[in-house]
């Protein structure tokens, strides 16, 4: 068989036709992976909730505190606490993690969503301040009632080793994850009465709201 | 040229990583796992063997002025497939390799076969060429990835062989890759020489 001429009217049909067939392929394979997408970034979330929460029952809608999403869990009726969905600047890209909130401000657990840090150094965020050693553990601490900024900077906080600008960012973002979680007016009400929300409340709170690191601590580095 | 030898020419003779130095963007950019790079290379392998198959079918269907956007609707209509695929499969290597897999569109070995070989030779030949240079494309990454994360972390496809503190950190990182990649393309041409 011989090759089609490259007439005109031959270019337009081919083309034509092979966009459409394109088109059709993809709306055939679209429909069919649309349902497992949606499901796969839906279990992410939910195992990520499941991780950092303490037991609970139900959860509340998301709500908007702060600009970030919290989202309150519930055990029979009972507040147990919340996730908060933050986000800081690292050393590449934004570093977006969830944090879990028991009822009285203590971190639960917490996992990183996204984050495109230096392999084998920042990404180590991932564990990091979950592993039980020195002073690297964040679980189980109110960051209200803790200097909660690395050790470095004179924080209680073990940094990675060669990655302050990812720890910091990560302590930041954390940070920025507790205010809303404090300012969200449910977490009063059901916080032991009002006596006690003085004492949540950390005192420097203007500081503490921005999640994108000041530019001075960039450029030491 | 026998089928055989059509399928080794790919995977040995002029293997796209080590001998005609093709995709190097993904190369260096997604080895930083023998994992990462084995399902880097197997989703280019796929497209590779799609976009040949489907090249040399259609072939003298497809006018030569208008060849080359042909082939890239062709090209990308598969990368998009996968793409979408992987997402739905296997969200956590999607994660990992992100752009680069929009990018497989845009990879030269891809519309370099399809020229050189599937435009002139029939669908089983094309098939062959297809799968043989998206394995040794396949083959390149996973070894590349294996020697970076070995020396870097310590670790096998994610198994620990040694401990992590002892892994000298640069192969995981940018400059890493082309220091292994180099040494792996001069030890990979001196066994090719020699045969």
């Amino acid at each position: 068989m011989k090759r089609l001429e490259s007439n005109l009217l031959n270019m337009v049909l081919v083309l034509t036709i092979s966009a459409l067939f394109a088109a059709g392929a993809l709306a055939g394979v679209y429909m069919l992976t649309e349902e497992p997408i949606r499901l796969a970034k839906e279990n992410k979330k939910q195992e990520a909730l499941k991780v950092v929460l303490p037991e609970f029952t139900c959860l509340s809608e998301p709500e908007i505190v702060n600009d970030l999403v919290v989202v309150k869990a519930y055990n029979n009726d009972e507040f147990v606490g919340a996730a908060v969905e933050s986000s800081a600047v690292g050393f590449s890209g934004e570093i977006k993690l969830i944090v879990g909130f028991d009822a009285e401000g203590k971190i639960v657990n917490y996992s990183v969503l996204e984050q495109y840090e230096t392999p084998g150094l920042g990404t180590k965020i991932v564990d990091w301040f979950k592993t039980d050693k020195n002073r690297q553990n964040i679980c189980g601490l109110n960051p209200s009632q803790v200097n909660f900024t690395v050790d470095k900077d004179g924080g209680d906080i073990d940094a990675i080793t060669a990655s302050t600008i990812s720890s910091r960012a990560f302590l930041a973002a954390v940070q920025a994850a507790y205010q809303a979680y404090a300012n969200n007016p449910d977490y009063v009400d059901s916080y032991s009465g009002a006596s006690a929300q003085a004492d949540v409340l950390p005192c420097d709170t203007d500081s503490l709201q921005t999640t994108v690191l000041p530019d001075s601590i960039d450029k030491k580095f | 040229m026998n089928n055989l030898k059509i399928f080794l020419n790919g995977l040995i003779k002029e293997n796209p990583t080590f001998v005609m130095l093709l995709g190097m963007c993904p190369t260096l950019g997604t080895t930083t796992s023998a994992i990462n790079g084995m399902g880097m290379g197997l989703a280019t392998a796929f497209v590779l063997i799609c976009s040949n198959v489907v090249i040399a079918a259609l072939k003298n269907l497809i006018p030569d002025k208008v060849h080359i956007p042909v082939y890239i609707v062709i090209i990308a209509t598969f990368v998009t497939i996968i793409q979408m695929c992987i997402e739905a499969y296997m969200p956590a290597l999607y994660e990992s390799l992100g752009l680069f897999i929009p990018l497989i569109v845009v990879n030269c070995i891809v519309l370099g076969r399809a020229e050189a070989f599937a435009a002139k030779n029939n669908v089983w030949s094309s098939f062959l060429d297809g799968a043989g240079s998206g394995l040794g494309f396949t083959f390149g990454l996973t070894l590349l990835g294996l020697v970076r994360e070995l020396l870097g972390t310590g670790k096998a496809f994610s198994l620990t062989l040694f401990p992590e503190n002892y892994g000298i950190l640069i192969f995981v990182l940018a400059p890493g890759a082309f220091l292994a990649l180099g040494y792996l393309i001069a030890i990979f041409n001196k066994l090719n020489t020699k045969q």
